[in-house]
C-alpha cells in the first residue's frame, strides 16, 4: 500500500511536467500582449516595447520556459504581471474562499444526494423516484448561473435573508462565513447533486437485485439497515468515484458561481488573468488546479480500498 | 426584525467565540463608502499604465501640483502659487505648506521635480512639454522652477491633467522609478492613504481617509480643483463582475455606488426610489470608427469618404445607451461636445440625410472591386462591442468583402498593432470610444494626430493636422484655440483619420442619501452621505 502510494505521488511529476509544458507553450502561441494592454492607447510602439522588454517578454521561448520551470523547482511562481504581486501570494488570498466553497458544496451535495439516490432505488416506479429522477433532470439542464440568480433573487433580494454576493473570511466568524457560501453552494451544488443521485440510484437498483440483499431480509434486517449497511456500502465505489470525477465539475462550476456571487476565489482569478494575458497568474493556477485533481483521483483510488477489502494495491 | 436579522442573531450566540474580531474594530457603517468601480483595479501606478481604473485610483491617493475645474481651467492645487518670469520662460512653482505623504514625510520640491520628469516621458501631453524644457530644477524644498526654450500657455493645465496620465506627485525614491517599470509602493499624499494590507486584486481595494491631508483652503470643489475634503473614514471598492450581481448588491443595500451599470440594468434600477441614475460626467463620451490607412481599401481617402452618408451617428449610440435621447449626442465632431473646442465644421457629410445608396455610389467610384477587408472588435467591453455590432451590420449591407472578427479586447488590443494587409493578419477598421477628457483639446486628442508611422493604430498620414496640433499649444487665448479647432475639424473630417460615431453619457447608479458628488469621475472627496 505505502509502496502503491509513493509510486502515485512520484507519478504526478511527469503528469505536472507535461501540464507546465502544454500550459506554458499554449499561452505563447495565444494572441494577446499584456504590455500593449498596460501601455494603453496613446503609448508609441517604442514604449510598448520597452514595457515588453522589462517583463522580459522579448526572450525566447526555450529562455522563458527555463527561467520558469527553474523558478517552479524553487517553489516560486513568479510574479503578476500587473499587480507585481508574488503568483503565490495572490493564489493564498484566493485558495480560502474557493475551497470553502467547493467544501460546502461537496458536504451539501453528498448529504442530500445520497439519500435521494438511495431513496428513489428503494421507492423505485413510484412517485418519490420519478421526482428525485425529475429533480436530476433539471439539475443537469439548468445552468448553474441561472440557478445562481434565482437564488440571490428570492433569497436575497425579495426575502432579504441572505446576501447577494461577497466573501466573509472563516475567520471573522462562522455564521458570517457559512452565509455567504449557502446561495452559491446550493447553485453549484445542483448538477453535481442530480449526478450523485443518478449514479447513486442506478447502482442500489443493481446492487439491492443480488443475493445477499435476499438473504438479509430473510434474516429479518430492518430496511435501514439494508440500504445504508448492506446495500450501500457495496454500491459505494462507482459512487465515490463519480464524486471525485464531479471534483473537476466543481472546479469549472466554481468559475462562473464565483463570478455570479462576487466570490474572490482561484476561479475569478483564473478567468481576470487569461482576460488580461497575466501569464505567470494563469500558470500557476492551472498548474494548482491539475494538482490538486491529481491528488484528488489518487484519495478516491485509497477510498476504494475502504469500500471493497478486496481492492488491493 | 427580518429572518435574516434573526438568523444572524441565533447563529451570534453558538459561534460567539469565532465572532469577527475585525468587526469591532470597523468603523460606523455610515462612515464607511462602498463602490463597485468601471473594472478591477490591477496595476498600481498611474503613470506606468493608462487603464482609467488606475487613473481613478491615483486620484484617491496622489496629488497634483495643479487641478483642472470643470470648465478644464487649471487651479493650484498642491501649488501655492507660481511666479513667471523671463517672458514666461521661467517658471517657480511654490508648494502649500503643510504638504505630507501618507508615510509622514514632507512632500517637497526634490518630490516633485522627478515625478513631473517620470509623467513627461509617458504622457503625450508630457512629452510635448518636454520639448520646450530646457530643466526643471528644485530651488528649495518649496520651490521648483521650470526653465523653458520658449513660453508655454498651456502648462499649467498639462500639470493639471485630469485624464491619462495625470501628473501625480510621488515620494523622490519612487518617482525616480524607470518610467517604463511599476513603482513598487503605492504612496502619495492625496485625501486617502491606500490600505496595501486589505488589498485583493479582483476583489476588494481599500482606502482610508488621510488625516493629516490638508485641502486648499478657498475656492468650490470642481473636478480636481478646489478642496479635497474627504467625508468618509473608508472607500471600498468591492469587484462584482457580473452586472445582475451588483445591482442585486446596491438594491439590497450591500453596496453605495455603482459606477457603470449597463443600460439594461439602468433601466431596473430606475424602479428603485432610493437609486438615482444620473451622468458620472456631464460631458459625454464619444465613439469613434478608425480606418486602418495602410492598407487597402481605407489607404484611399475616396473610399473612407464614401462610407459616410451611411453612417448614422443615432444608430451607433442607441446600440450603447438605448433609445433615450437625453442620453447621446448626434452630430458630434472632432471635439467633446459642450466644451469650448467643440464646433460643426465640416460636418456636412455627417449631418445629412443618411443613405445607404449614396454610399455604395461613392463606392463604386472610388474603385471598390470587393477587396477583402476586416472589421475587428471586442465582445466583452460595453461601448466598443456595440459599435462593431453596428458596423459590422453596416458593412455588410454596404457589400464590403468584410471578415468581422470578435474577440476578447486583450486579443483586440494586441491585433490592432498589426501593420499587415488582411490577408497577413492586419485589420481594415475598428471602433473604441474616448472620454470627455481626452477629447476636449487636441493636447491628449490622439485619434487626430496625422504623423503616419508615430500615430496612434491606423497610422494617417495628415502633415496638415500636426501644423495645426503644434499651432494650438502656442495659442495665445481661447479665440485663437477655436480658430484652429475649427479647421483641424475641417481638414479631418475631409481626410478621415476616423469618423466620430457619436458621443454618449456614462450613467451611474448611486444612493440617493449620498450627496454633493463632484462630477467628472468617480471622485471621492466632497461626497457626503445625508
Amino acid at each position: 500500500m505505502f509502496a502503491y502510494v509513493v509510486r502515485r505521488v512520484l507519478a504526478t511529476i511527469p503528469v505536472m511536467a507535461v501540464v507546465a509544458l502544454f500550459v506554458f507553450s499554449l499561452l505563447y502561441i495565444a494572441p494577446g500582449d499584456p504590455a500593449a494592454v498596460i501601455a494603453g492607447d496613446q503609448a508609441t510602439p517604442e514604449d510598448v516595447e520597452r514595457i515588453r522588454q522589462s517583463l522580459g517578454l522579448d526572450r525566447p521561448y526555450l529562455v522563458r520556459f527555463g527561467a520558469w520551470v527553474f523558478d517552479i523547482l524553487r517553489g516560486d511562481l513568479g510574479v503578476s504581471i500587473f499587480t507585481n504581486l508574488p503568483v503565490v501570494t495572490m493564489i493564498k488570498q484566493r485558495i480560502e474562499p474557493t475551497l470553502s466553497l467547493m467544501l460546502v458544496t461537496l458536504i451539501l451535495a453528498v448529504s442530500i444526494a445520497i439519500p435521494m439516490g438511495v431513496v428513489a432505488a428503494w421507492k423505485v416506479g413510484t412517485w418519490i423516484d420519478r421526482s428525485v429522477m425529475g429533480f436530476a433532470v433539471l439539475g443537469f439542464s439548468v445552468p448553474v448561473f441561472v440557478v445562481g440568480y434565482l437564488l440571490a433573487y428570492v433569497f436575497a433580494l425579495e426575502l432579504d435573508w441572505l446576501p447577494v454576493q461577497g466573501y466573509t473570511s472563516f475567520s471573522e466568524g462562522l455564521w458570517p462565513w457559512f452565509e455567504n457560501l449557502i446561495l452559491p453552494a446550493i447553485a453549484l451544488g445542483s448538477v453535481y447533486i442530480a449526478l450523485i443521485a443518478r449514479i447513486t440510484r442506478a447502482t442500489m437498483l443493481e446492487v439491492l437485485q443480488q443475493d445477499y440483499i435476499r438473504t438479509a431480509r430473510a434474516k429479518g434486517a430492518g430496511q435501514t439497515s439494508i440500504l445504508f449497511l448492506h446495500a450501500l456500502k457495496n454500491a459505494a465505489v462507482p459512487i465515490v468515484t463519480v464524486i471525485g470525477i464531479g471534483i473537476a465539475l466543481l472546479i469549472g462550476g466554481a468559475v462562473v458561481t464565483e463570478s455570479v456571487f462576487a466570490i474572490p476565489g482561484l476561479g475569478r482569478l483564473t478567468v481576470d488573468a487569461i482576460l488580461r494575458r497575466d501569464y505567470p497568474v494563469i500558470q500557476g493556477v492551472v498548474l494548482l488546479f491539475s494538482f490538486v485533481y491529481v491528488l484528488v483521483n489518487l484519495a478516491i483510488d485509497l477510498l476504494y480500498t475502504l469500500f471493497d477489502p478486496r481492492i488491493r494495491y | 426584525m427580518n429572518r435574516r436579522d434573526l438568523l444572524r442573531a441565533s447563529a451570534a450566540a453558538g459561534a460567539a467565540a469565532a465572532l469577527p474580531r475585525a468587526s469591532f474594530a470597523q468603523p460606523a457603517q455610515s462612515r464607511v463608502l462602498k463602490m463597485v468601480p468601471q473594472a478591477n483595479l490591477t496595476s498600481l501606478d498611474p503613470i506606468w499604465t493608462t487603464a482609467n481604473i488606475t487613473r481613478n485610483h491615483g486620484h484617491m491617493i496622489y496629488d497634483s501640483l495643479y487641478g483642472l475645474d470643470a470648465q478644464f481651467r487649471p487651479q493650484p492645487q498642491m501649488a501655492e502659487g507660481h511666479v513667471a518670469e523671463n517672458d514666461g520662460k521661467t517658471v517657480t512653482i511654490t508648494l502649500r505648506e503643510g504638504l505630507k505623504f501618507h508615510d509622514g514625510e514632507r512632500v517637497r520640491a526634490q518630490d516633485a521635480v522627478p515625478s513631473i520628469k517620470r509623467w513627461m516621458r509617458r504622457n503625450p501631453f508630457g512629452q510635448k512639454l518636454a520639448t520646450v524644457v530646457d530643466d526643471i530644477e528644485v530651488v528649495d524644498d518649496r520651490r521648483l522652477r521650470f526653465r523653458l526654450k520658449r513660453a508655454f500657455p498651456l502648462l499649467f493645465k498639462a500639470l493639471g491633467q485630469v485624464s491619462n496620465s495625470p501628473a501625480f506627485i510621488m515620494p523622490q525614491r519612487l518617482a525616480e522609478t524607470d518610467p517604463f517599470q511599476q513603482v513598487r509602493e503605492a504612496i502619495g499624499s492625496g485625501p486617502f492613504k491606500f490600505k496595501a494590507d486589505e488589498f485583493n486584486s479582483g476583489s476588494r481595494v481599500v482606502y482610508e481617509r488621510f488625516a493629516d491631508y490638508v485641502p486648499v483652503a478657498n475656492g468650490t470643489p470642481s473636478l480636481t480643483a478646489g478642496p479635497k475634503v474627504a467625508h468618509f473614514d473608508r472607500v471600498e471598492w468591492h469587484i462584482i463582475v457580473d452586472a445582475a450581481t451588483a445591482a442585486a448588491a446596491l438594491q439590497t443595500g450591500e453596496i453605495d455606488w455603482y459606477e457603470q451599470p449597463p443600460p439594461e440594468i439602468q433601466q431596473l434600477l430606475r424602479r428603485n426610489r432610493q437609486i438615482a441614475i444620473e451622468a458620472i460626467d456631464p460631458l459625454p463620451l464619444t465613439g469613434i470608427l478608425r480606418f486602418n490607412h495602410l492598407h487597402a481599401p481605407f489607404n484611399d481617402k475616396k473610399m473612407r469618404q464614401a462610407i459616410l452618408p451611411a453612417i448614422s451617428q443615432e444608430d451607433f449610440m442607441q446600440a450603447i445607451v438605448g433609445t433615450d435621447p437625453a442620453t447621446y449626442f448626434t452630430n458630434v465632431g472632432l471635439f467633446t461636445p459642450g466644451t469650448p473646442l467643440a464646433n460643426d465644421a465640416g460636418m456636412g457629410p455627417l449631418t445629412g440625410p443618411r443613405s445607404l445608396d449614396r454610399a455604395k455610389a461613392l463606392m463604386r467610384e472610388a474603385g471598390y472591386t470587393n477587396q477583402p477587408m476586416r472589421l475587428i472588435g471586442p465582445t466583452d467591453i460595453l461601448a466598443p462591442s456595440a459599435m462593431t455590432q453596428v458596423c459590422a451590420d453596416l458593412v455588410r449591407r454596404l457589400g464590403f468583402n468584410a471578415d468581422i472578427v470578435l474577440t476578447d479586447w486583450g486579443t483586440v488590443v494586441q491585433r490592432r498593432t498589426s501593420r499587415e494587409p488582411v490577408d497577413k493578419g492586419g485589420w481594415s477598421m475598428l471602433l473604441t470610444a474616448f472620454s470627455s477628457f481626452d477629447f476636449a483639446d487636441p493636447a491628449a486628442h490622439f485619434p487626430v494626430r496625422g504623423n503616419g508611422a508615430q500615430a496612434w493604430v491606423g497610422w494617417p498620414t495628415v502633415p496638415r493636422l500636426e501644423e495645426l496640433r503644434d499651432a494650438w499649444f502656442d495659442a495665445p487665448d481661447l479665440a485663437a484655440e477655436q480658430r484652429i479647432a475649427r479647421e483641424m475639424q475641417t481638414v479631418a473630417m475631409d481626410e478621415l483619420p476616423y469618423v466620430p460615431v457619436g458621443s454618449y453619457l456614462s450613467l451611474t447608479a448611486i444612493k440617493r442619501n449620498l450627496t454633493n458628488r463632484v462630477p467628472g469621475l468617480a471622485l471621492f472627496w466632497n461626497i457626503r452621505r445625508a
